[in-house]
């Protein structure tokens, strides 16, 4: 067949139907203040990764809701475990946990 | 004995005639339905705590021993001011009064005017009224079909900050009551996955932010987004579309149950009542209040007074604040006449 250079495009669309959320169930089974996140960002603005990169907890955390578990997993590697973002939570989310329950379950959930 | 009028038996109405009562004056409450209690007595449970609101109406109503007095199924049509008396008709009867107190309360914003969301045409798009019916009659929410419903979706600001409603303001109460329901949704369905579609979460009130925490612990997803609309899938399944704000993306997902958490419209009926004695509404509907910092009871006719959400969008502690202060601002005007 002749390749004319066309593909289907890639929907981007969050379908909550078939999103897979096993990540996130995982995480918040291993540490519930991963449910706490009100999305405030204080996380990324204070985050010393962030001013280098466009690393961002937040939307780390967004994308394992959403079910994008292998960018968040690539994501997270980008962290470098100050802890600063743990300082300014007003939530007391345990960030520098969560991201290395992220990089353990990489393991296992690494589509 | 001066007379006093409160059209309206609500929790602003009931509370305001028995403050005014045990100051002395003789009130009469005039209440249009054949019960009174308004809209709370239709409900449920109330937030933050989730007491039963039969318990908060039944104290309201146990207040009403013959002063003050209440004529139920009696609107009131018509109200005239002559010589600092006011005269109250309602069908072939007239009242007389020295004071009125207008707490006529809220009517719950008309759900099929967003016909996009399907109210009215699909089978399982209900409002958080009619869900708050449902805890009552069964404790847990059903489909049409009578099933219990696996997974909702609580779509906030129904009917509130819409200007293609004409209904710009923020209804204040929506916002916390989809959160209460949803936890109780989650408690009698435990497997049920729930999603609030919000813009925000207005949490302003004690209590309130806790039981946002509460809900997110209980596993309850909050996606940042307004529904676009809604179609019927097979099975009467409901598909609905938004924006999930915090990633840019468009979203979309099927769900037994749409929740629609209608916002607070001005009550048909005062418009009239009002115009009567030359007040107006305000921008938004309600009845036009003189002064919101010093004195958010009081209309720019002498010896009328308004109260709760007739006012604007109010939760029961607003509501018996105001009913309070009307009565103390009613006997201030009293005393100086």
């Amino acid at each position: 067949m002749i390749d004319f250079g066309f593909a289907p495009m890639e929907v981007s669309v969050h379908n909550m139907d078939t999103a897979d959320l096993s990540l996130a169930h995982w995480i918040n089974l291993h540490d519930e203040t991963f449910n706490h996140c009100i999305a405030c960002g204080s996380c990324a603005a204070t985050c010393t990764a962030g001013q280098f990169t466009n690393f961002s907890f937040r939307e780390v955390c967004h994308a394992i809701r959403r079910g994008e578990i292998k960018s968040a997993i690539d994501e997270s590697e980008k962290c470098m475990l100050c802890g600063k973002c743990t300082l300014v939570c007003p939530r007391n989310v345990n960030t520098r946990n969560i991201i290395m329950l992220i990089r353990k379950a990489n393991l296992t959930f690494r589509p | 004995m001066k007379k006093v009028a409160v059209i309206g038996g609500g929790v602003t109405g009931l509370e305001a005639a028995s403050q005014l009562a045990q100051m002395g004056y003789t009130v009469t409450v005039f209440e249009k339905n054949s019960a009174a209690g308004g809209h709370v007595s239709k409900w449920d449970r109330l937030f933050p705590n989730r007491r039963h609101s039969i318990e908060v109406v039944n104290e309201l109503k146990s207040y009403l021993n013959g002063n003050p007095a209440i004529y139920l199924s009696t609107a009131i049509n018509k109200v005239t001011k002559k010589d600092n008396r006011f005269q109250l008709e309602a069908y072939n009867q007239v009242f007389e009064a020295d004071a009125v107190l207008i707490a006529t309360g809220f009517e719950l914003f008309p759900a099929e005017r967003k016909e996009e969301y399907g109210y009215g045409i699909y089978d399982n798009v209900i409002t958080s009224a009619e869900l708050e019916g449902m805890f009552k009659e069964n404790g847990y929410p059903v489909k049409r079909n009578g099933d219990k419903p696996k997974r909702l979706a609580f779509i906030h600001c129904v009917g509130s900050r819409d200007e293609k409603v004409k209904r710009p303001y923020c209804s204040k109460v929506c916002c916390v009551t989809a959160v209460k329901q949803a936890i109780e949704v989650k408690e009698a369905i435990p497997e049920a996955e729930i999603f609030c579609l919000y813009m925000d979460l207005r949490m302003f009130g004690p209590g309130y932010e806790d039981l946002y925490k509460e809900a997110q612990q209980k596993g309850i997803n909050f996606i940042r987004g307004r529904l676009s609309e809604a179609s019927e899938l097979e099975g009467s399944r409901v598909l609905i579309k938004t924006e999930d704000t915090l990633s840019s993306k468009p979203l979309k997902m099927s769900v037994d149950m749409v929740v629609l958490m209608v916002g607070m419209s001005p009550a048909q009926g005062t418009d009239e009542l009002i115009a009567a004695l030359g007040l107006q509404p305000n921008k938004d509907g309600f009845v036009e209040i003189t002064d919101y910092h010093l004195n958010p009871v009081k209309t720019k006719v002498d010896g009328v007074f308004a109260a709760g959400a007739c006012t604007g969008p109010n939760n029961i502690t607003d509501s018996i604040n105001a009913a309070r202060s009307a009565a103390v601002e009613i006997h201030k005007y009293l005393n100086n006449k």
